[in-house]
């Protein structure tokens, strides 16, 4: 094909824009540009956190997204969240809702949602009190040999059965294991646990009593004391199994299934499961040992209410009254915990048995300190105040149980009677924990001089300011008598020895402190606290109490330059030494920070603070760092950097820049966003001196350039640098540093060869080149702008790109290199306008320049020329190929009949004929669009009707649309 | 070919007392029709009594078993001969419980010398090529409620090493004072053995403080009468060094079957005690023993 002669089309962009201009329509509520408001469900904080922009130079971010335009109001994804938030709760109740029964709705009345469940507690004492001592399980089951022989045997036969049974009893029967370490203890239990749901479900009932009652008999032997508390959590929980069975084939006896659970009433059960049911508490009855025998009455303590109204009514005080029988103290104890615990889950409204419970356990407190308590401790090797903190989780589930929804009156009451027992430390101590924090609060004052009395050589003192602590951050005690308490109780504190009682006792305290006093008190806590951890590294055993220091204070300073005026601050920093625990705290300070600093900040304080605080964290990075972590520390950076302004103090601002760049020189999203932080700096600078640059802002700009430079050449994400490039280059170009935007151009330019083909994208490979593409047709309509260095050759950079594109390893059998030719003409036919499209204040472009010199024009018309020439090859190729290479010369081809049709000149006959052929060519094999081809053909049809474009009717009717064979 | 024959009786606790009906069904399960000679229904009520080689020497009581006493025996048909047809048949049944004479229906008792039972018996008769099938069942008797009203008398009893018979050496026991009361001695049957119990003061700690329920039975027979007392439950009411003056409650239900309200014929007698015991340390037994009267109201 000869060479075309390329004529741009004479543009008029003014009347052009005159005549697309649509009609002014009156906005009404459904414009699409209106900015809308996702109306979230839930109000959400801190929005500003998650969002790194990368590619937006400026600032506004109040542009909405368009896509949201859809809605009217509510984001559907919340709205299905909120819905689903209250339709669960409710579908729940609609199940049940019919047939909750008076009973049910008793219950919740008595026992609400603030009450701190057993499973809650279940995992802290099963972590709490471990033993690296041996265990033995002493197990004795009858032999599970089916007993009955077969009624023809002979007498010889019956004999040796027997005999082989007598044997069983010997052998088998009584297992004792020893020497068994805990975790083996655990799966033991475990085990028995299985095996009593197996026999219940092959129907052997009694061999499931029988592994029940030697579980619980387990619970009456205290050797390895100190696990006693765990032994209790396994083995109540193979008893609450036992109870649900029990209760569940009774309840599936008696109702026909349609009968509601909780309405029945004793007249309702049909004399079978009554039978069942008497059968078990006889049975149950007549075990011998007292421990089994309370244990597993009280397992299957809701039974009663299949016999009488009042059977759980009668039996709670009588089970009460029966551990006043068990002589172990800590046995007693536990029992009455157990029964505390199935007696709220069972009748929570009767609270005597409760109270009984609790003045029983008072009455028999001398107990803890008798002969043979001490014995079994000397014997043992346990200490006194170890063994007391075994009491504390009973102690503290029954006085929870029993301070539950209590009178005010009651609790004093109860007080009153703990503080008549002489020493009484450990009571106290539950006390505090069990009670209404307010109620504790409210005699804040009382506690710490029932404390002072209490014996030193019991029960650890830093456990009841503890305990004390723990009340006193929930509520508030009276106002003229805080300081007092901090004062009386940091007292104790700060005399503690051994550190790591001293630091959970002041951990806890630290949070009443933040509440209630100024940084002057917190500082002085927290000094106290670095001189007892610094001795001997003391630190270093603690860094999850300390972790929960600071966590405490983080929330009551959102002022950060109060926080880091404190003077201990920094240093009580410090203490974390060791680095995953170091950055962890880093990290929640700059979760807090970003959180709550409303307004930029220039605070020196602050940004030493900080910036050290960054620096840790962006020190903590290494090889080994996970993506996830380091983007998670780049996050909390970015938001910090955002966060810094020196309001008109440009220069200073960019030094912070500088610092920050050596700062944080491996985390690549932190230099991205610095970039943009000069930018904007740059623009903002343009903005404050109303586009012209005196000669010290037109120094500082170029600085901002020359940042910007030298800065992006470090970072390895090849498009995060061509982008920058381009912006930069687009900044400095409007800041009028020509120079410098042509550096970055060229910069851009020369990087383009090094673009590799695939990129990883989040952790995927794909192909780079529709990036690629995107970059160049950016990168295109910003060269309109740019004016040509006056010492290079004429469309330096344009040629430059396209010299690139050219070179440029594009993939296998891709068309993208002809695609970029074809954008590229657009540009060239705006450059060869007389005015242009765009132009930058105060930058001259080529428009002005050239004046539309014929020889530029020429210039450029050349270089279209050898463009179309190119992309004629290529189409020429292409229909050398099978139908895949056909269907892409048929797009090309209208592609490229689109771009002649808005740009080219069509009166020139050579262009029109080709502008025709390309046409044809494209319809040739029928893989044209028809839908796209009519609607082009009506749009030149239109275009035909202006005035001075009869050549385009003409042409119109050349043009043939392809009919569908 | 499978056969089967079950009686079921409408009371699931299987209680009944004199002059009531037996009420129930015959389910006969089988899979083809059965031919038989008649289906009847026995009820039979035995006191077997029997003689502890203890008192009376092994071989006495190996072969002079004493005869067991009929206390009633009658028997209805419930089908004539004939025919059941093939799969699942219940035939229902009312048995009136009367005595004959001046019989009296003692209450079922289940022990180790008087055992007094009931049973009710279905035979299937059937021609002589077939084995007959049999199904017994047993039920229980209650006696009607005894008359006159019970006061209960609480009985209050100190134990200390003063009160104690059959001491060996009073010199070597430790000191100890334990007070106590049972509600009643004379107990209905159905209502718990209930008192307290306070250790005022041990020298030496308690291990164990136990309620013996033990059945006196006593076999009148030619050469005499013997009588023997043996444990049916063993209750443990304390463990351990149990607090001081704190009270322990006693507290014990009378189990089933095996225990009766107590019973005095011209030919046998049943009765109860109970024994506190209380075990120390150093395994010193103390027991302090308590006739009780049972009975049904």
């Amino acid at each position: 094909m000869a060479a075309v002669h390329w004529h741009s089309r004479v543009r008029r962009y003014e009347a052009e824009l005159q005549g697309c201009r649509l009609e002014a329509v009156e906005a009404g509520d459904c414009h699409p540009f209106k900015p809308i408001t996702v109306t979230d469900s839930k109000t959400r904080k801190g929005g500003r956190k998650g969002s790194t922009s990368s590619s937006s130079s400026s600032s506004s971010s109040t542009a909405a997204d368009p896509l949201s335009s859809m809605l009217d109001g509510t984001d559907p994804l919340s709205m299905f969240a909120a819905a689903s938030a209250s339709e669960t709760p409710a579908l729940s109740h609609s199940t049940s809702a019919g047939e909750l029964g008076r009973r049910r709705r008793e219950k919740e009345e008595e026992v609400g949602p603030d009450f701190e469940p057993w499973s809650a507690k279940r995992g802290e004492i099963l972590g709490r009190f471990t033993t690296t001592e041996k265990l033995s399980i002493n197990l004795f089951m009858g032999s599970d040999k089916g007993k009955a022989s077969s009624p023809g045997s002979t007498v010889s036969e019956k004999v040796r059965n027997r005999l082989e049974e007598l044997d069983d009893m010997e052998e088998g029967s009584q297992r004792e294991m020893l020497n068994l370490s805990q975790q083996d203890y655990v799966n033991r239990i475990e085990e028995l646990n299985q095996s009593l749901k197996e026999a219940w479900s092959s129907d052997q009932k009694v061999k499931a009593l029988k592994i029940v009652i030697q579980c619980s008999k387990l619970l009456s032997d205290t050797s390895v004391i100190q696990f006693y508390p765990s032994k209790f959590v396994l083995i109540t929980d193979i008893l609450d199994t036992f109870g649900r069975l029990v209760y569940e084939r009774i309840l599936s006896m008696c109702s026909d299934a349609s009968t509601p659970p909780d309405t029945f009433s004793p007249d309702c059960v049909n004399d079978t499961a009554k039978e069942t049911c008497l059968n078990w508490f006889f049975k149950i009855a007549s075990i011998r040992e007292l421990v089994p025998r309370l244990y597993v009455e009280a397992a299957i303590l809701n039974c009663n209410c299949f016999l009488s109204k009042s059977g759980v009514q009668e039996t709670l005080p009588r089970l009460t009254a029966m551990i006043r029988g068990i002589g172990d103290p800590l046995v007693a104890v536990y029992a009455r915990a157990y029964l505390c615990r199935v007696g709220m889950a069972v009748a929570p409204h009767l609270k005597e048995s409760l109270n009984k419970n609790f003045f029983d356990l008072l009455a028999s407190f001398r107990q803890t300190h008798s002969d043979s308590v001490q014995n079994q401790l000397v014997l043992q090797r346990v200490e006194v105040p170890v063994y007391l903190t075994l009491y504390s989780p009973a102690i503290h589930w029954i006085l929870q149980c029993v301070s539950y929804r209590a009178p005010e009156a009651l609790l004093t009451e109860m007080m009153d009677r703990c503080r008549k027992l002489g020493n009484n430390a450990l009571l106290l101590n539950s006390v505090m924990w069990a009670f209404r924090a307010e109620f504790v609060a409210a005699r804040a004052t009382d506690f710490i001089a029932m404390i002072k009395d209490c014996d030193e050589a019991g029960f650890p003192k830093h456990l009841l300011f503890g305990s004390l602590g723990r009340s006193l951050a929930c509520a508030d005690p009276p106002e003229n008598e805080r300081l007092s308490i901090l004062n009386e109780a940091w007292k104790v504190i700060t005399k503690v020895r051994s550190p790591q009682d001293y630091i959970s006792c002041a951990e806890i305290w630290v949070e009443f402190t933040c509440r209630h006093f100024t940084k002057r008190e917190v500082n002085t806590v927290l000094s106290d606290i670095i001189k007892h951890m610094t001795p001997d590294r003391a630190f270093e055993d603690t860094y999850p109490q300390l972790q929960s220091v600071i966590n405490k204070i983080l929330p009551h300073f959102h002022d950060f330059s109060v926080l880091f005026s404190m003077e201990r601050f920094l240093p009580f920093l410090d203490m974390f030494q060791k680095d995953s625990v170091r950055v962890e705290v880093c990290r929640s300070i700059m979760e807090v920070f970003i959180k709550h600093q409303q307004e930029p900040t220039r605070d020196p304080v602050i940004l030493n603070a900080l910036l050290h605080v960054c620096k840790t964290m962006h020190d903590s990075v290494n090889a080994l760092t996970l993506d996830d972590e380091k983007r998670s520390i780049s996050q909390l950076i970015n938001g910090f950097i955002r966060m810094v302004s020196f309001g008109r103090d440009f220069e200073q601002q960019l030094s912070f820049c500088v610092e920050a760049r050596a700062t944080f020189c491996n985390l690549e999203p932190v230099l991205i966003q610095l970039v943009h932080t000069v930018n904007q700096l740059a623009m903002e600078t343009r903005r404050v001196m109303k586009g012209s640059h005196s000669r010290k802002t037109g120094a500082f700009v170029r600085a901002c350039a020359a940042y910007s430079f030298i800065t992006i050449p470090s970072l390895t994400s090849i498009f995060s640098r061509l982008n920058l490039y381009l912006l930069s280059g687009q900044v400095a170009l409007a800041n009028q540093c020509l120079s410098q935007a042509d550096a970055f151009f060229k910069a851009a330019v020369s990087l383009l060869p090094e673009v590799p083909r695939v990129i990883g994208v989040e952790g995927k490979l794909r192909s780079s080149e529709p990036f690629l593409l995107d970059f160049i047709n950016n990168f295109l309509s910003t060269l309109l702008v740019v004016p040509d260095h006056p010492e290079q050759a004429v469309l330096y950079l344009v040629r430059g790109l396209l010299n690139m594109v050219q070179d440029y390893t594009w993939e296998e059998g891709s068309d993208a290199k002809v695609r970029v030719y074809i954008s590229a003409l657009p540009l060239l036919a705006a450059m060869s306008q007389e005015t242009y499209l765009y132009s930058i204040p105060k930058v001259d472009s080529n428009e002005t320049l050239y004046g539309s010199d014929p020889k530029f024009v020429a210039e450029i018309n050349k270089l279209c020329e050898t463009l179309i020439g190119q992309v004629l090859d290529h189409l020429k190729s292409l229909g050398r190929e099978e139908a895949a290479g056909v269907r892409k010369q048929s797009s090309l081809a209208f592609s490229l009949f689109g771009c002649l049709l808005a740009h080219g000149n069509l009166q020139n006959n050579k262009l029109n004929q080709l502008a025709i052929n390309l046409w044809n060519l494209s319809h040739k094999h029928g893989y044209c669009e028809t839908r796209t081809s009519v609607r082009t053909l009506e749009h030149i049809k239109q275009l035909g009707q202006q005035p001075g474009m009869a050549h385009i009717s003409d042409m119109a009717l050349r043009l043939s649309l392809q009919s569908r064979a | 070919m499978s056969l089967s024959l079950d009686i079921r009786l409408k009371r699931a606790n299987k209680v009944y007392h004199e002059g009531e009906a037996l009420t129930g069904v015959v389910v006969i399960v089988s899979k083809e029709a059965v031919q038989h000679q008649g289906i009847s229904l026995t009820m039979e009520g035995l006191v077997n009594l029997q003689l502890s080689s203890k008192s009376v020497g092994v071989f006495e009581a190996f072969y002079n078993s004493v005869k067991p006493i009929q206390l009633i025996s009658s028997n209805i048909e419930v089908v004539k001969p004939g025919k059941i047809p093939g799969g699942k048949t219940e035939i229902p049944f009312e048995f009136p419980l009367h005595v004959k004479g001046n019989k009296v229906l003692y209450e079922t008792y289940h022990g180790v010398f008087v055992n007094i039972q009931y049973t009710l018996r279905c035979d299937m008769k059937r021609s002589l090529l077939a084995k007959d099938l049999t199904k017994t069942c047993e039920f229980m008797v209650h006696c009607q409620p005894q008359n006159g009203k019970l006061q209960p008398s609480p009985v209050d009893f100190t134990i200390t090493p003063e009160t104690l018979q059959n001491v060996r050496e009073r010199t070597a026991l430790p000191k100890f004072m334990i007070r106590g009361r049972l509600d009643a001695t004379s107990c209905i049957i159905t209502q718990p053995l209930t008192g307290e119990l306070t250790v005022e003061m041990s020298e030496v700690p308690i291990k164990s403080i136990e309620l013996q329920l033990v059945r006196v039975e006593t076999c009148g027979c030619a050469e005499g009468y013997a009588r023997d007392a043996t444990e049916i439950q063993n209750i443990q009411i304390a463990e351990g060094a149990v607090c001081h003056s704190l009270p322990i409650p006693i507290y014990m239900v009378f189990p089933r079957l095996f225990t009766c309200p107590t019973l005095e014929t011209t030919n046998f007698k049943v009765e109860f005690e109970v024994n506190v015991v209380i075990v120390l340390h150093d395994d010193h037994l103390i027991t302090e023993n308590f006739p009780l009267k049972l009975c049904r109201v």
